[in-house]
């Protein structure tokens, strides 16, 4: 009753053009925060990627001087000599940068804002103001993480994981400010992320259109909102724990320091409490947007829309016992790490059921290979990579072998960049057209997405090899390690097909930029595809809809027997008789 | 899946929204569930330090929970104050609720004043710190203040909520029909409290 009275209050008020300090900066709408945690995301990738670059060259000649570096002074680079501080400051900020500032902002921030309000059919999110400030403080938090590479000192140098005691004296690694603020950025995350789950968690729960039930949601938005429920339940365990860092560094506390007593083991359980649900907030959005780009481009009806949800569901169920697989050379009880192990399998289930019902969808479908399309069959079989190479690291005896070595590295790898970013390139390639109007490139796009397919591969699968062999992960100089000196070729292979990947890169800035300015105007409904947010104008105007939608069925009927086009639009009504539809 | 469309669909009725009438509850509700985690976090890290600490001293002999008894049942009243503010303004009572709500940040802010004068007692007679403690572990001292310091700070921020929502009430913002933001607020304040009983428990009394 009273949501009736809102939207008529909704639909009636003028949506007045605000300045621009309102629109494009302090805005409450839910989509150009969605586009500034997108473009956060997207410049944040430049830091994470040259960090990855300089790695690579490192790695694979070292000691050699590392093009186009000569500006960086001398603490850091000797005359474009790479000093080992530094070398560990990058992979920690890699790592984080990746993390924390791409994966993050553009998967929940973005996809997040953009997507939930137009696909559920509401105006806006439930706390727009909230949702201003969630952005706002973000985007301080990446001012913060930045600013550490410009302190006496260098950056945080302890891995994106920062394992204490390492990370918990100035001592140890030298590095001052850069950890602290690496805490303090952080914390503020933290606090940016609590402000968005709740706006998601309420909107989704609160503000769905009339007839979207929870089981006629798109699979995206129950990703989504999985997510946020992880982020809100993992999160506040991350800045806690960040808290007691921050204590152990400046106050002279010792809740991690061995020589004061504490237990540097706590940090690890606290870290991975948080940090195994993190790899599932990254992972999840993936898969919704997977979801929903296979079941249109295949015209077919997603396989299984219930298991997906439920598989979804019971992935992040999971994701909240299984922090002890980081920790299996800690010197934890093997009794717990046995359970740790055993839940850890049971993941592969849902998983598998995931994978299955993507195959089913795509069998016998008519399949458009469209560029987003082929951005999301890429996620499906990297995806499958990474799980299976997942199952080598879940089992303690093998485990044993393969921790901290490339082996690792490469399964991160599989799972963030083959899943998480394909699917982010995949989602950017989808909702384009929606969001700035104009459609991408496709034939750049697909030149993008197979030239980065294979360096990706040619990039991350040798790390496997590296990994068996016995390469340890985070080392500066491979090659003064006797044993080591035979994989030192595939370094190499591995440097230059990444130095590829990062040059293909710049195929797809073209795209987008060009697409931005010059790009064919995007109709509505371009893709032909049946959710909410296709039923809007395009772009959305402020308040997104015309009129409220009204929801009738779910929204994967593609090639419906009867129906007069092979998709149905969720908004769509059909009479019992026939009627002219427009 | 092609039977799914039936043709006589009709338009289900939405599922009303979980908490009809604004989105505020809910989303306050959803805040302390990220809070708690937070506390939890804290409280875990608090166990695990103690269980693994062989000298840590007996919290009464060192604490005294006298005082703290005082301070935990002013909390209490002034959760039961919050009650009667809801209530009142639900009654069509502002004035009332004026002075419920201005009994309950009393509640408050006392409880804040003998927390202060606690760690000044502690700090300065015992010789208590967050980095020493002469009656046995290090830790005895460190999590006593992160936990009681950490609820502080959630105690002045609920001060300073309900000193906002008074003055809302005080320029006649609130009637039985709008009543949310006292609600909200008292969500928080109850949650404020019911940490509270769990660091008095584990910290004071076990």
């Amino acid at each position: 009753m009273s949501r009736s009275a809102v939207v008529h209050h909704l639909a009636g008020e003028p949506h007045s053009r605000p300045g621009f300090m309102r629109t494009y900066l302090f805005s409450t709408d839910h989509k150009m925060i969605g586009k500034q945690f997108l473009w956060l995301g997207l410049l944040m990738m430049i830091p994470g990627g040259l960090a990855a670059m300089m790695m690579r060259w490192q790695l694979a000649w070292p000691g050699t001087r590392v093009p186009f570096t000569g500006g960086i002074p001398e603490p850091f680079m000797y005359d474009g000599h790479m000093g080992p501080e530094f070398y560990n400051s990058l992979f920690t900020m890699h790592g984080t940068i990746m993390i924390f500032f791409v994966a993050m902002p553009i998967l929940v921030g973005a996809f997040g804002n953009f997507l939930i309000p137009l696909m559920i059919g509401a105006r806006d999110m439930a706390f727009p103001v909230l949702n201003m400030l969630s952005f706002w403080v973000g985007l301080l938090s990446g001012l913060l993480m930045i600013a550490g590479f410009f302190v006496p000192g260098g950056h945080a140098a302890a891995g994106w994981t920062s394992y204490v005691p390492l990370s918990a004296a100035a001592h140890f690694t030298g590095v001052d400010w850069g950890q602290n603020l690496w805490c303090i950025s952080l914390i503020f995350l933290g606090i940016s992320s609590l402000m968005g789950s709740i706006n998601y968690i309420t909107t989704i729960i609160n503000m769905r259109a009339v007839g979207m039930t929870l089981f006629r949601m798109p699979l995206v938005i129950w990703s989504l909102f999985i997510t946020a429920i992880l982020l809100l339940l993992a999160l506040p365990v991350l800045t806690s724990a960040l808290g007691m860092l921050l204590f152990d560094r400046m106050a002279g506390t010792s809740f991690f320091l061995p020589e004061g007593g504490g237990e540097p083991i706590l940090w690890q359980h606290l870290f991975w409490f948080f940090g195994h649900p993190e790899v599932y907030v990254m992972i999840l959005p993936g898969m919704g947007i997977a979801s929903e780009i296979l079941s249109t481009f295949s015209r077919k009806p997603i396989f299984g829309y219930k298991a997906m949800a439920f598989s979804m569901c019971s992935i992040a169920f999971l994701g909240f016992v299984v922090w002890g697989h980081h920790m299996f050379q800690s010197g934890m009880n093997p009794v717990l790490g046995m359970s740790f192990m055993v839940s850890t399998m049971v993941i592969a289930v849902p998983s598998a059921i995931k994978t299955f019902n993507w195959l089913g969808t795509l069998y016998r479908g008519s399949i458009h290979f469209t560029t987003p399309m082929l951005g999301a069959l890429a996620f499906v079989s990297m995806f499958v990579v990474g799980g299976l190479s997942g199952i080598f690291m879940a089992s303690l005896p093998v485990d044993i072998f393969i921790h901290d070595t490339y082996f690792i590295v490469a399964h991160i790898h599989y799972v963030l960049f083959g899943g998480s970013m394909f699917g982010i390139f995949a989602g950017i390639y989808f909702w384009f057209p929606k969001m700035f109007g104009r459609m991408m490139n496709e034939t750049l796009g697909k030149i993008h997405m197979v030239v980065t397919f294979i360096a990706f591969n040619f990039t991350f699968f040798p790390m496997h090899i590296l990994g068996v062999g016995g390469h340890m992960r985070r080392i500066y100089d491979p090659t003064v390690y006797e044993f080591l000196a035979d994989l030192q070729p595939i370094n190499v292979f591995i440097t230059i097909s990444a130095i590829c990947l990062g040059v293909a890169q710049i195929l797809f800035v073209i795209n987008f930029f060009w697409s931005l300015a010059a790009g064919r105007r995007a109709e509505r409904n371009p893709w032909r595809s049946n959710t909410l947010e296709w039923s809007a104008p395009t772009p959305p105007p402020h308040g997104n809809f015309e009129t409220l939608p009204n929801v009738y069925r779910g929204p994967y009927e593609y090639s419906v027997p009867g129906a007069p086009e092979d998709y149905l639009p969720q908004d769509r009504r059909l009479d019992p008789k026939p009627a002219p539809t427009g | 899946m092609n039977q799914a469309i039936s043709a006589t669909a009709e338009i289900e009725p939405a599922e009303s929204p979980l908490i009809p009438g604004g989105s505020g509850k809910l989303g306050m509700w959803i805040f302390l569930v990220g809070d708690a985690m937070g506390f939890g976090c804290l409280l875990a890290a608090y166990g695990a330090l103690r269980f693994y600490s062989d000298n840590w001293p007996k919290p009464m002999d060192v604490l005294g929970i006298q005082l703290t008894a005082v301070m935990t049942f002013l909390l209490i009243c002034s959760s039961l104050t919050m009650v009667k503010a809801l209530a009142a303004i639900r009654m069509g009572r502002p004035k009332a609720m004026r002075n419920f709500l201005l009994l309950t940040i009393l509640g408050g802010t006392l409880f804040l004043g003998i927390q202060a004068y606690e760690w000044t007692h502690l700090i300065e007679i015992k010789h208590i710190t967050l980095t020493g403690n002469p009656y046995g572990s290090v830790f005895f001292g460190t999590t006593f203040y992160l936990l009681t310091g950490f609820h502080g700070a959630h105690v002045t921020s609920g001060v300073i909520y309900l000193t906002y929502i008074l003055i809302q009430g005080l320029r006649g913002k609130f009637s039985p029909a709008r009543h949310g933001p006292v609600e909200i607020v008292g969500l928080y304040w109850h949650f404020v409290d019911l940490v509270w009983i769990l660091i008095f428990t584990f910290v004071y009394l076990l």
